[in-house]
């Protein structure tokens, strides 16, 4: 059986335009959302890196797996080899924002499909709204999340996600450096259309790519994704930010962060993230993932009038790791 | 060692109803109503934030809830030591009965029972005491307890404890100097024990050296900023004996000394 067939996903969709559906993310009668041919129990998901489900099972037991919060769940960032990422400090705390710095630590890409899509592979979540509402369960797919230096390395990266069958579809984070031109991958569309268009022809899963906010133009390389075979687009990643060493007299000042530069996140970059999220969602045709500052149903609401299909949730996870679950519930309530 | 059961935490964070905020000398006890929060392990924690005015302050701060160990569970009543240093525990020491309170956990790993037969001590610093009040209750016998503080006001917060043995900084109150010259004595006397340790980290690396040199098993609860409390940012990495990092909030954070090669400087989220 290959991958494409697996369960969570209606066949043969993957590569299908919002455009040749009734809708990006229309509402199924029962309640259920479709999102690149997966069905999803509504439209709230995680952002990458924001939700550790391994983790969160030790701490919070079974109550974790039979409320999930997130209708698809999203892995953080696998890389081909293990990074152990950057060295502390790794938090600051901006006004009403984040700052991080972590360095996308994780076990590398084989360690990974070992241990953790086996623990991955089977959560599921109820449907909020419709007929089905409080009384059925849908899967939850899950998205594994890549980062790659060089079309090479995110070709293995998704040819590894293809031969998963637990694995429903893939995000490609391309917030990372060309070693030649020392620029985000995702900041250059002549680039970022190279390097989907490369993994596009490797996988029928759904592809996502996860766009990069500091870029100069944004639609242009959301437009450069779609050109390259993305099944839909992702933002906004953590906006570039930093914070000093306190001032001591007659001391130089360095930055705080292990990384040198960090990360925003959070309420601070929301409005930042609405315009993002608009700009892209005029300028292609496939589905939108907006994402920033979302903490209630109305930031939510702001990026669904915007044009995004679903939102993801990231930081407010951390305040309250069943953030999602209520911002779901009052959506679906508001018949979104 | 074995023994204390870490709790689960309920799946969201939880409303808790303020009960008193009393002064402490330097510090402030903070006490709420947490009727549906499980019983702690000692040494585990809760992430909390006033449910009211967290944050809109001249710089935006605080935004992401604090830690804190709970220092004693009563009548299911949760009991905080704080001291205000910061934007957000300036806010909780605002407090007053009847406010409300967000609060997620327990989390994180708590402290081992000794085994059996082995003496406990129990060393503190500064508002580092807190877990020490809840493993004395559960310890339910007669531990030997040493803190140390800095100056009179602060060494007030040794009447959450039973019997304690004080040292300050100023020798205004018991011995003058630090904790660990106590440590060091009882130590020196009788080295059959396990030490439960918990506040600044040089305080906790003093400890881990001499408790490394006399090969005596020491258990240091630590503290770093942290975003989350349960394992989902990665931000409260501490460098690990054998490489990497681990996390303190789901590894810790009590952390067995033997695994680190020192007591990393405090990584606030915030300097
Ligand atoms: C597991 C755990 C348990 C804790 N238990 C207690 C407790 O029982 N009582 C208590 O008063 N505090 C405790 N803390 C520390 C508490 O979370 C910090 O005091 C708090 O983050 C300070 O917040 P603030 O907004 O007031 O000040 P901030 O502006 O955030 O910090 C003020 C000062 O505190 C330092 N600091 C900030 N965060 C930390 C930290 N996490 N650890 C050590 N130093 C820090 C900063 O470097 C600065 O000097 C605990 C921390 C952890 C991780
Ligand atoms: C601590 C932290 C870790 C993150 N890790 C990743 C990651 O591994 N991969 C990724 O693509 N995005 C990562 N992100 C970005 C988030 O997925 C999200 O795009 C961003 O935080 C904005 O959403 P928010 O404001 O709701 O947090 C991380 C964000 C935070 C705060
Ligand atoms: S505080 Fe977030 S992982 Fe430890």
């Amino acid at each position: 059986m290959s991958a494409a067939d697996g369960a969570t996903r209606a066949p043969g969709s993957g590569r299908a335009r919002a455009d040749e559906r009734a809708a990006p993310g229309a509402r199924e009668g029962a309640g259920t959302v479709e999102f690149c041919g997966l069905r999803l129990a509504h439209r709230v998901i995680n952002g990458s890196g924001t939700f550790d489900v391994v983790a969160a099972r030790a701490v919070f037991g079974a109550a974790l797996d039979e409320r999930f919060p997130f209708a698809a769940y999203v892995s953080k960032t696998i890389t081909l080899e293990p990074r152990a990422g950057n060295p502390p400090p790794r938090l600051w705390e901006a006004a009403q924002g984040l700052i991080n710095s972590i360095g996308l630590p994780n076990k590398g890409l084989e360690a990974y499909m070992d241990e953790d899509v086996p623990a991955l592979a089977s959560l599921t979540t109820e449907v909020p709204a419709g007929p089905a509402a409080g009384t059925s369960r849908v899967a939850v797919p899950l998205v594994t999340n890549v980062m790659g230096s060089t079309a090479e390395e995110l070709v293995e990266l998704v040819d590894a996600c293809h031969e998963r069958a637990e694995i429903s579809a893939v995000e490609l984070n391309v917030s990372c450096p060309n070693v030649k031109t020392g620029l985000d991958i995702g900041a250059d569309p002549v680039l970022l259309e190279h390097v989907v268009r490369a993994t596009r022809e490797r996988t029928s899963k759904p592809l996502v790519v996860k766009l990069t906010p500091n870029a100069a133009d944004v639609p242009a390389c959301a437009r450069a994704a779609q050109a390259g075979g993305a099944d839909a687009v992702s933002l906004i990643n953590t906006l570039r930010a930093m914070a000093l060493t306190p001032p001591a007299r007659g001391e130089r000042r360095h930055p705080w962060l292990g990384g040198g530069t960090g990360g925003l996140s959070g309420p601070a970059l929301r409005t930042v993230a609405l315009a993002q999220v608009a700009a892209v969602a005029e300028s292609v045709s496939v589905p939108v993932i907006g994402m920033g500052g979302v903490e209630n149903t109305a930031h939510a609401r702001d990026l669904i009038d915007a044009g995004a299909a679903l939102v993801a949730v990231g930081t407010e996870n951390f305040r309250d790791p069943a953030a999602a679950a209520r911002i779901a519930r009052d959506l679906a309530e508001t018949g979104l | 060692m074995s023994g204390f059961a870490r709790a689960t935490a309920p799946f969201a964070r939880r409303l808790l109803r303020v009960t008193g905020v009393d002064p402490l000398g330097a510090y402030e006890l903070l006490r709420a109503a947490d009727p549906h929060g499980p019983e702690p392990s000692p040494g585990q924690f809760l992430m909390l934030a006033t449910a009211e005015r967290w944050g809109g302050g001249v710089d935006g701060r605080p935004y992401l809830p604090r830690a804190f160990s709970i220092a004693r569970r009563r009548a299911g009543e949760s009991h905080f030591l704080l001291e205000d240093v910061g934007p957000g525990t300036h806010r909780l020491a605002e407090l007053r009965a009847g406010d409300a309170l967000w609060a997620l956990g327990p989390l994180g790993r708590g402290f081992s029972a000794p085994a059996a037969g082995k003496r406990a001590i129990l060393i503190g610093g500064g508002a580092g005491i807190a877990p020490l009040a809840i493993l004395q209750d559960t310890l339910g016998r007669e531990a030997t307890v040493l803190v140390g503080f800095r100056d009179a006001a602060h060494a007030r917060g040794a009447e959450l404890l039973r019997g304690a043995r004080v040292a300050t900084d100023d020798g205004a109150i018991g011995h003058r100097g630090p904790c660990t010259d106590l440590l060091a004595a009882e130590l020196g006397r009788d080295p059959d024990a396990v030490v439960y340790a918990c506040g600044p980290p040089a305080m906790l690396e003093a400890v881990r050296a001499m408790c490394a040199s006399l090969s005596v098993d020491a258990q240091l609860a630590l503290e770093t900023g942290m975003a989350c409390g349960f394992g989902a940012c990665f931000g409260c990495a501490v460098p690990r004996l054998d490489g990497g990092y681990l996390r303190a909030c789901v590894d810790g954070p009590v952390i067995d000394a033997a695994a680190l090669e020192r007591v990393p400087e405090a990584v606030g989220a915030h300097p």
